[in-house]
């Protein structure tokens, strides 16, 4: 119903936010690790954390679909709202929340399993009722390994290559067709010609998916995010904690950023 | 100054010269290779003389006739292979379970609590047990609670002897399983029962068989559990049809302690072949772990 009739009346909206991230306090132990930093994630965008190492940007993005809840000590202030939903809210359970929004590491991290069970392995584990194959195949399509891997389905993940193993991981990530994407560096440890390869997948998948990357890398960011957050660390207080300093368009982060901290950090004054 | 410019203007000879430093080197070489020599003698040595003196018995009648009395010829130890193989299947059966959850529980749930602490105490003081005192152990809980030398005790003794080899080698084969694996499980959704169930268990399969193996191996070789748990007996565990768990059980190692001891060339003979078999089945399931535990992806 409610899509016909968008169909029917097209209007421009300002872009739809998935997630509206509100992180007030981020705690481990008695470790404030990010304070004071909203960061909301728009529809079908890439939005892309930068910021000095120790700044909290991969603090952040774990703690958008609970994945900090495994490290001891991790306290979380705000709200991290998904579809309307508190993530943190009262009797959510954190492991549903991972199956809507999916996570690719910094290091390529497939089971030691065959290709096809890696990217199976959501499916089965949401007990996936279709025919498995062909979700398998449209995930390695999607992920841009298809052709390189469909002759070898049987053989093992662990002997891809890096960057086939990083589009594998991809692929197990989009399998379930997860809401949100968080990617966590995931070029880190690719050499240049892979990471080329996973940037182009990433403005591919946007099409379909939410993506929030995290980079240290700046002409990533420029390269494949819409929207930049850059994120900085306050040392006034005698500890590291991380905040965001500012967030916008990438363009304008780049060319014309609001705050003088900023303008140093994207010009290489420190790192 | 003058210093970094001799080395472009003396030419230094880079000919061997046997001294100093050359020497000990091949001093030391010569000795690890000595020691590694020495290291495999034992082995091969114990191979050669069952095969030379065990060999010759080792017949069918060997394997399907019982053992023979005083005076008697021939005979053989079909019964103890089989108590054998029965008593370590017991033992299998209760320790490998409980060696493996045991060790998940070790693993991932609880590595640091208190009781993760003790257990992992217990099991490393248990693997250093004088394999007697297992016998005593089972002595006390199965033989004089039932009233009988049993192969159900000394299956249990093995177990005592079997579980801390399983649980600790099971613990180490799930921590090497890498973190960053977990976390991808955890990413996909898994709860901490399915990241074990479904990643960590599978992935640490190969070496925590390897493991498993191990303490197989181990526990066929024992004796002293088995002196007064199982006892020993001359005849089938299958008697006149039926399957008499709850009475004394021959075992290779007891026929082994037992015949060695006769002065009758007969059983002496019969024992020399009953280690050969012994160490042939512990040879084996060495060969099989090694096998099943090649990594299969």
């Amino acid at each position: 119903m409610s899509a016909t009739m968008q169909q029917v009346a097209p209007t421009i909206t300002p872009a739809k936010v998935v997630m509206d991230c509100k992180l007030d306090k981020i705690f481990y132990g008695d470790f404030l690790a990010v304070r004071d930093s909203h960061v909301p994630i728009e529809k079908n965008k890439i939005t892309g954390f930068i910021g000095p190492s120790g700044c909290g940007k991969s603090t952040v993005l774990r703690s958008l679909n609970r994945m900090n809840d495994l490290v001891e000590g991790f306290r979380f202030d705000g709200h991290v709202h998904f579809l309307g939903q508190d993530v943190y809210g009262k009797g959510v359970d954190p492991v549903v929340v991972r199956r809507y929004i999916g996570m690719v590491f910094q290091q390529p991290n497939p089971f030691s399993m065959s290709i096809m069970d890696n990217v199976a392995f959501g499916l089965r584990l949401n007990r996936y009722k279709g025919d498995i194959g062909d979700r398998v195949k449209a995930a390695l399509q999607g992920a841009a390994l298809w052709d390189e891997v469909k002759d070898k389905l049987k053989v093992s993940g662990l002997a891809l290559s890096g960057g086939q193993q990083q589009r594998l991981c991809i692929a197990r990530a989009i399998a379930t067709e997860p809401e949100v994407l968080l990617m966590d560096e995931p070029c880190s440890a690719l050499d240049p010609i892979a990471t080329r390869r996973v940037e182009e997948l990433m403005v591919e998948l946007k099409k379909d998916y939410t993506i929030a990357l995290v980079t240290h890398n700046m002409q990533q960011a420029t390269r494949v995010a819409d929207t930049t957050a850059f994120f900085s660390v306050d040392i006034s207080q005698g500890t590291r904690t991380g905040y965001l300093v500012e967030m916008g368009p990438t363009s304008q982060i780049f060319d014309n950023p609001r705050e003088k901290l900023t303008k140093d950090y994207i010009s290489g004054q420190f790192s | 100054m003058s210093n970094t410019s001799s080395l472009s203007t003396a030419v230094p000879s880079l000919q061997r010269k046997l001294e100093g430093r050359a020497l000990r080197s091949i001093l030391l070489s010569t000795l690890v290779w000595v020691s590694a020599l020495v290291a495999s003698v034992p082995l091969f040595s114990v191979l050669y003389m069952l095969i030379t003196r065990g060999g010759a018995r080792l017949n069918l009648e060997a394997f399907t006739e019982l053992p023979p009395a005083g005076f008697e010829m021939g005979g053989g130890f079909g019964n103890a292979l089989v108590g054998t193989f029965f008593m370590v299947g017991i033992a299998a059966a209760i320790a490998i379970p409980i060696g493996i959850l045991a060790a998940i529980f070790l693993a991932e749930l609880g590595p640091s609590s208190r009781l993760a602490n003790t257990a992992r105490f217990a099991a490393k003081t248990l693997t250093g047990l004088p394999s007697i005192l297992a016998g005593v152990f089972a002595y006390a809980m199965v033989v004089l609670t039932t009233g009988t030398y049993s192969a159900p005790a000394g299956g249990v003794a093995l177990a005592v002897l079997m579980l801390p080899i399983v649980v600790l080698t099971a613990e180490e084969a799930m921590k090497m399983v890498p973190k960053i694996m977990k976390d991808a499980a955890y990413g996909m959704g898994c709860t901490q029962s399915q990241v074990v169930w479904k990643v960590v268990l599978p992935t640490g399969m190969p070496a925590i068989l390897t493991g498993v193996m191990l303490a197989v191996a181990r526990a066929a070789g024992e004796t002293a559990p088995l002196l007064f748990t199982a006892l020993f007996s001359n005849y089938w565990i299958f008697h006149e049809g039926q399957l008499e768990v709850m009475s004394p059980t021959a075992s290779l190692a007891v026929l082994i302690y037992n015949f060695s001891g006769m002065p009758f060339d007969n059983q002496l003979e019969l024992a020399w072949a009953a280690s050969l078999v012994l160490v042939m089945i512990v040879l084996v399931v060495n060969v099989v772990s090694r096998i099943v535990g090649k990594p299969k992806f």
